[in-house]
Parts: structure tokens; C-alpha cells; sequence
């Protein structure tokens, strides 16, 4: 599983439809690029800006707060080695913008 | 007027099917044999009947008043088999009352389309549905069969014996699918009207004629579908909008001597301009719903094809519809095609990286890709790449393609 974090960035909303190609060609050409090589399992999905954010019996709008990193999306992939796996997260839009990319494989259960 | 001689192959072709496909809905799918035979023997009557004594006036009533009482005689002298077929249709065994052969046009729909449903079942291969769907829905002959397939009698005729044996060892009816399985059976079905499809249009069968009726036969089944209520789903009219756009450019795919002319070559002038506007109007009645299907994807890959022009701009959005379509299912031809719009909208430097990723080593398509983006490039490496074209290719037709690409560039570095 690649899992994408950021700042939070300015809601989808607020750009025009020229701005939104911009900033969502880079990411269907990596992930294309990806399915491409017959190596995505799962499209996964972006995350919504607002949340909620559970502890303990407490729940609070989220998860923007304080907390400079927010989880953006994730896809998962299928590759051979992790090595492979950490090859396609070297490509990720998110870095550009200063982001990173969490690689964690995925236990298969049964 | 039309002699005996070539009416009865057309009518062959259009009312074997329905005479079978009806009797064997009365009968059961355990009994398409006798729904066959007497569906064949009809024909054969006529044959002998037609060439003395001329063509009957009503010619498709002829037919079906003959098959109907072949079809009454064969219940009367099996009375066991008879009642079998009473109780299927509910009604007592013992009642006096003949069973009806109902030739009605609704009847004939609804018996195909039930057909198509039993014969597009996974429990077969799709070699044996493609096969079965020719021979009962599409009447075509065995030989005929033989030669979409580039095989002989004996293997088509073994297949398709082995398919419906299977086919009733799975019981499989002829009834339309329940509510909620009907989805699932639709993709099956699909799945086997675009590889018919494809039969005709990618075969390298020399009979351009019956290249042509292969994908007619599955626009037609696929037509048959959108005409339902029950089956009139977005991922048929995108199927059917799919093979309208790709038939719009029959004429324009081959020379007079049976060659393919590739996409770029053609006089766009020779499209069908009707065919497109068919397509758009499916692929329309397409957009509805949440489900985007592969099938919305390739159809709307193929309208862009439809404008010749070649601008970035269009490109771009061929490859993000080629993204959707291998993050939704994955295949090399897509893979291929993505990359090659990438190189299109995006440059051949940025291509060629993509390229190398994709690693389809046994695939001469993928080398012809690779000979294609280093032209211009490295034109040592595009050479190197499509003589590895030309060793992986099969066809004539595709041999001939890559030696003129090589020989092009050969004349380029002035060899």
C-alpha cells in the first residue's frame, strides 16, 4: 500500500477546471502509468478534506487541527519485491509538492 | 427476382436461427438437436421443393409452416417426449390440446435473446460460446465457422458437441437470467459479442466478406439487447457505440488485394459517416448511471478516433481515457495504445521511459511501439527493435507493416 501525505492543501473547490487538469494530469499519468505496468491492485482512493477524528470516547472535527501532515489518499500496488514497490512511490506527484509517501505491504489474511 | 439458389443461403442465414433457437426453447436445451434437425431438414426440404416447383411467394411462411408441422409430427410420434415438453409449459400431460410453435416476431426476440444467455455461459470456453453463438444464432454454417477460425470442420464440429454437452451437464436453461444475476450473466455475454467482434475485424482470415458479417452478426445480437427492457444496460449501448465507431471504418481498413491499411494511411474520406453518428447516439444513451464499464472507455477512446485531426489536445484525452481503462482492467494492447498517446501528448523522450517499463518482451507489437518512438530519436535502436518486431510477428500482414516501417528508416540513415 502507497499511502500519500501532505500539508493540507487548498480545497479541490476553489480551483478552476484549467488548475484542476493541472494538478490531476500528473497524478492519472503516475498512477496510469502504473496500471500500465500491470502493477496496481487497487485504485484505493483520495481522501475528503473534512473528517472526524476518534479517541478514546472523544470525537472531533478533523483531522486538520494542529497537525502539519494530513493523509491524502493511497493506492495499492502489487509488486514482486518492496523494492519494486518503493521504485513506483519514487514517482508520486505528492513529493513534488513536498509530500511523502508511506510504503507498508499488505498482510494477506486466510 | 432472386433464383432458389441464392435465396436460401440468405435465408439460411437469418431463419435457421430463429426456427432453432424457438423449437429448442419449446424443447428444452436438452433436446437442440431435434430443435437443430428440424430446423436443417426444413431447409433441406426446401431445397429439393424450390428448385422444381419455383419459390413460394411467402418464402419466410413457407418455412416456418413447414418447420412448425416437422416440429407437431415429431411430438405426435413421441408421446413421452410430448408430455415432458407439455409439463414444461405447464400444461397437463394428458390434455389433447397441441403444443403451439409460437413463430411470432416477439416469441423469435425473446427465444434468441434467452438463447444467448444459455450459450454465454462460463461454464464453456469462449472459443466454444463464439462458436455455438455462429452456429445457432448466427446460422452460420460449420464450414464457415471453420474458416473464421482458420480451423477444419472436424475441430469445430468436436467444439462445439463438447460445449453443449457441458452445457447441458451444467443444466443450463434457456430463460432469461433472474433480477439479480442478470449483471453477472450480461458481462459474459458481452465479453463473448466483443470477442466475436473482434473475430471479424482483427482476423487474419482472408475472407473479407465474412470478416464483415462476423461483426454485423455481433452489432446485431448486441442490438437485439438494447431492445429489452431487462437487458437494455449502459454497457451494451457503450458496446454497441464501441463497434459502431470501430465498423465506420470498414471500407477505409482494406485494399483490393485483402491488405490492412493501417489507421493513419486511411482516406477518412471512406468512413461511414452514419455508422459514427450511430455511434454517438449509443454512446449517449451510454452515459447513464454510476457504473463506468471498459466498454464507455474503449467507445469513448474510439469516438475520439473518429476526427482525424491530430492534435495534442485530442491525444491528451486519449491517454487519460487510456489511464481509466487499465486502472479499470488491465491488458497489453491498452497498455500499448496508452503509451503511444503518451508519446503524442506528451513527447516521445517522456514515452520512451514508459516504454521501457512495460517489458511485454514476447509481444511484436511492442517492439514496433519501441521501433516507432526511437525514430527520430536513436535510429540505430529503432532499427534493433523492429527487426525484434519482425522476429515475434506472425501474420503476413503484420510482417509486411514492419518491413515498410524498416525499410523506411533504413532509407533514412541512407543505408
Amino acid at each position: 500500500m502507497l499511502v500519500f501525505r501532505n500539508a493540507p492543501v487548498a480545497q479541490r473547490d476553489a480551483l478552476t477546471a484549467e488548475q484542476l487538469k493541472n494538478v490531476s494530469k500528473p497524478w492519472q499519468d503516475w498512477i496510469g502509468s502504473i496500471a500500465a505496468q500491470d502493477k496496481l491492485a487497487s485504485i484505493g482512493g483520495r481522501l475528503e478534506f473534512d473528517g472526524a477524528t476518534v479517541t478514546g470516547s472523544i470525537v472531533t472535527d478533523g483531522p486538520y487541527a494542529e497537525i502539519k501532515e494530513i493523509l491524502l489518499g493511497f493506492i495499492i500496488v502489487k509488486t514482486a519485491t518492496k523494492d519494486e514497490a518503493i521504485q513506483l512511490a519514487k514517482e508520486c506527484p505528492v513529493l513534488k509538492d513536498g509530500g511523502s509517501v508511506e510504503v507498508r505491504g499488505v498482510v494477506q489474511m486466510g | 427476382m432472386a433464383t432458389g439458389n441464392e435465396l436460401i443461403p440468405h435465408l439460411f442465414r437469418t431463419e435457421y436461427s430463429k426456427i432453432t433457437v424457438v423449437l429448442a426453447r419449446l424443447f428444452g436445451f436438452d433436446h437442440i438437436e431435434i430443435a437443430e434437425d428440424i430446423a436443417s431438414d426444413t431447409f433441406l426440404l426446401a431445397a429439393e421443393t424450390w428448385g422444381m416447383k419455383g419459390v413460394p411467394d411467402n418464402p419466410v411462411a413457407w418455412l416456418y409452416t413447414v418447420a412448425k408441422n416437422r416440429a407437431k409430427d415429431y411430438l405426435k410420434h413421441d408421446a413421452v417426449f410430448a408430455g415432458k415438453v407439455k409439463l414444461q409449459l405447464q400444461q397437463s400431460a394428458t390434455e389433447l390440446q397441441p403444443i403451439e410453435i409460437d413463430l411470432s416476431e416477439k416469441n423469435i426476440v425473446d427465444s434468441q435473446l434467452q438463447m444467448m444467455f444459455a450459450i454465454c455461459h462460463p461454464a464453456i470456453s469462449a472459443e466454444a460460446q463464439i462458436g455455438l453463438s455462429l452456429r445457432i444464432l448466427c446460422g452460420f454454417g460449420i464450414e464457415e465457422i471453420a474458416d473464421a477460425f482458420l480451423s477444419n470442420k472436424e475441430t469445430i464440429n468436436k467444439r462445439l458437441f463438447r460445449a453443449k454437452e457441458k452445457l447441458r451437464s451444467e443444466k443450463v436453461k434457456i430463460a432469461f437470467p433472474g433480477k439479480s444475476e442478470i449483471d453477472k450473466r450480461l458481462e459474459t455475454v458481452l465479453t463473448t459479442l466483443y470477442l466475436l467482434f473482434n473475430e471479424g475485424y482483427y482476423s487474419i482470415s482472408q475472407n473479407t466478406a465474412l470478416r464483415k458479417d462476423l461483426c454485423l452478426e455481433a452489432m446485431r445480437l448486441a442490438y437485439l439487447l438494447t431492445e429489452n427492457a431487462d437487458t437494455n444496460k449502459p454497457a451494451v449501448n457503450a458496446l454497441l457505440a464501441l463497434m459502431c465507431f470501430h465498423a465506420s471504418r470498414f471500407e477505409a481498413r482494406t485494399n483490393i488485394n485483402g491488405d490492412l491499411i493501417l489507421y493513419d494511411d486511411q482516406d477518412a474520406g471512406l468512413w461511414d459517416k452514419e455508422l459514427i453518428i450511430q455511434g454517438e447516439y449509443y454512446l449517449n444513451l451510454a452515459a447513464h448511471g454510476n457504473v463506468l464499464s471498459k466498454y464507455h472507455l474503449e467507445a469513448a477512446i474510439a469516438l475520439q478516433h473518429t476526427d482525424k485531426n491530430d492534435t495534442p489536445e485530442k491525444w491528451e484525452r486519449i491517454l487519460q481515457l487510456y489511464n481509466n481503462l487499465l486502472i479499470t482492467e488491465y491488458s497489453p494492447i491498452a497498455a500499448l495504445n496508452r503509451t503511444y498517446a503518451l508519446a503524442k501528448a506528451d513527447g516521445k523522450e517522456t514515452a520512451i521511459i514508459e516504454a521501457e517499463k512495460l517489458k511485454l518482451d514476447n509481444s511484436h507489437l511492442y517492439y514496433s511501439l519501441l521501433g516507432y518512438l526511437y525514430t527520430d530519436v536513436d535510429n540505430k535502436k529503432a532499427i534493433e527493435h523492429l527487426n525484434s518486431a519482425l522476429k515475434l510477428a506472425k501474420s503476413d500482414s503484420d510482417k509486411k507493416t514492419i518491413e515498410k516501417n524498416l525499410d523506411k528508416l533504413l532509407l533514412m540513415i541512407g543505408r
